[in-house]
């Protein structure tokens, strides 16, 4: 729902490093995002491609990569990774302890941009 | 042909936001005003719980609103009937409040003369989790006819919030609502989570709530 100013902040850092690195062209965009972000791959495509319209950015493909949901245990201080669908049931997988915390799924990184 | 070269960036996607809720956070804390973003779907009752929150408290502190419901001024008018300033903020149909927007509502505020400021953000429980505010605390509430699946449906917003206030137990009774379930889905998310059980139609469990709250704001002061 919120994808154009996710995508309006991505665009800004995107030229910001291009600016300050005199490039011509913006090819890709790498991302890493968690999996717990609802954003969907496709429409941040779209909205990526309105906002960069007649920038050096235009026509450069975004490359997300998905970061995993992320739980520690209290109990025996693992951490180890839950599918979304699992998130209804999980507990840890080494000892069984459903005393457990979220610690890593939520993130929105931008990588890096492969350019010319 | 140019080669095509990689450029590290490194950089978090809402770090501007961030940067700008980090320096509101820091202003208010100066000012000693307690900013608190609440949050929940539409119906649950935030507009009821901040008229509450405004009767419980009101003689011992200065309380203002800040208003994020979509272009509405009936939650304005309701607030400002108990004698407290509100800003209603014209979010059209922007589905989230962030720090910048909180920013220009805080420069309409007479801050010098006012101890707490509740953010009521947006209707609901999606997007509002992802951006930070410059609030001190997230709240939330969630409703007892909303059902106790909503930790499971989204668990980002239960797992930013700092304190979640359940609505409504007056319904509880007759209802499918497990309220030692829901505890565990959230604790499960949140182990630091405080639950509050309120009835903004009865009254019961508002008073655990303002002393919270109370307490909260005393906190910037030491």
């Amino acid at each position: 729902m919120h994808e154009l100013s996710v995508m309006d902040s991505i665009l800004k850092v995107v030229l910001r490093h291009a600016a300050s690195n005199g490039v011509e062209k913006v090819v890709a965009v790498g991302l890493r995002i968690g999996k717990l972000s609802d954003l969907v791959d496709e429409w941040m495509q779209h909205y990526f491609d309105y906002l960069s319209k007649g920038t050096v950015a235009e026509g450069a493909v975004l490359k997300i990569e998905r970061s995993p949901v992320i739980f520690k245990c209290k109990a025996c201080e693992r951490d180890f990774p839950v599918e979304m669908a699992e998130i209804r049931t999980v507990a840890c997988p080494a000892c069984g302890s459903g005393d457990i915390t979220l610690i890593a799924g939520r993130e929105y990184y931008i990588k890096n941009i492969e350019v010319v | 042909m140019a080669d095509i070269r990689l450029i590290e960036v490194k950089e978090e996607i809402l770090s501007d936001n961030k940067t700008q809720a980090v320096q509101i956070r820091n202003d208010l804390r100066a000012k000693k005003v307690f900013l608190m973003n609440l949050m929940a779907s539409p119906g649950a009752g935030k507009t009821s719980l901040i008229l509450e929150t405004i009767r419980g408290l009101k003689d011992a502190y200065r309380i203002g609103i800040i208003e994020g419901d979509i272009d509405s001024i009936v939650d304005a008018e309701k607030v400002t009937r108990e004698g407290v300033p509100a800003v209603q903020l014209r979010t059209g149909g922007f589905c989230h409040l962030d720090a910048p927007m909180i920013g220009m509502a805080l420069d309409e505020m007479d801050l010098e003369n006012l101890d707490i400021i509740i953010i009521e953000n947006v209707g609901n429980l999606v997007c509002p989790a992802e951006f930070d505010t410059g609030a001190m605390r997230n709240a939330m509430i969630l409703s007892v006819p909303e059902g106790d699946d909503k930790p499971l449906k989204y668990p980002l917003m239960f797992s930013i919030c700092d304190v979640l206030v359940v609505n409504k137990i007056d319904y509880l009774a007759g209802s499918d609502f497990d309220m030692a379930i829901f505890r565990d889905r959230v604790l499960k998310l949140n182990p630091a989570i405080r639950i509050f059980e309120v009835s903004c139609r009865t009254g019961e469990g508002i008073e655990a709530w303002t002393e919270w709250l109370a307490g909260e704001v005393k906190s910037l002061s030491t």
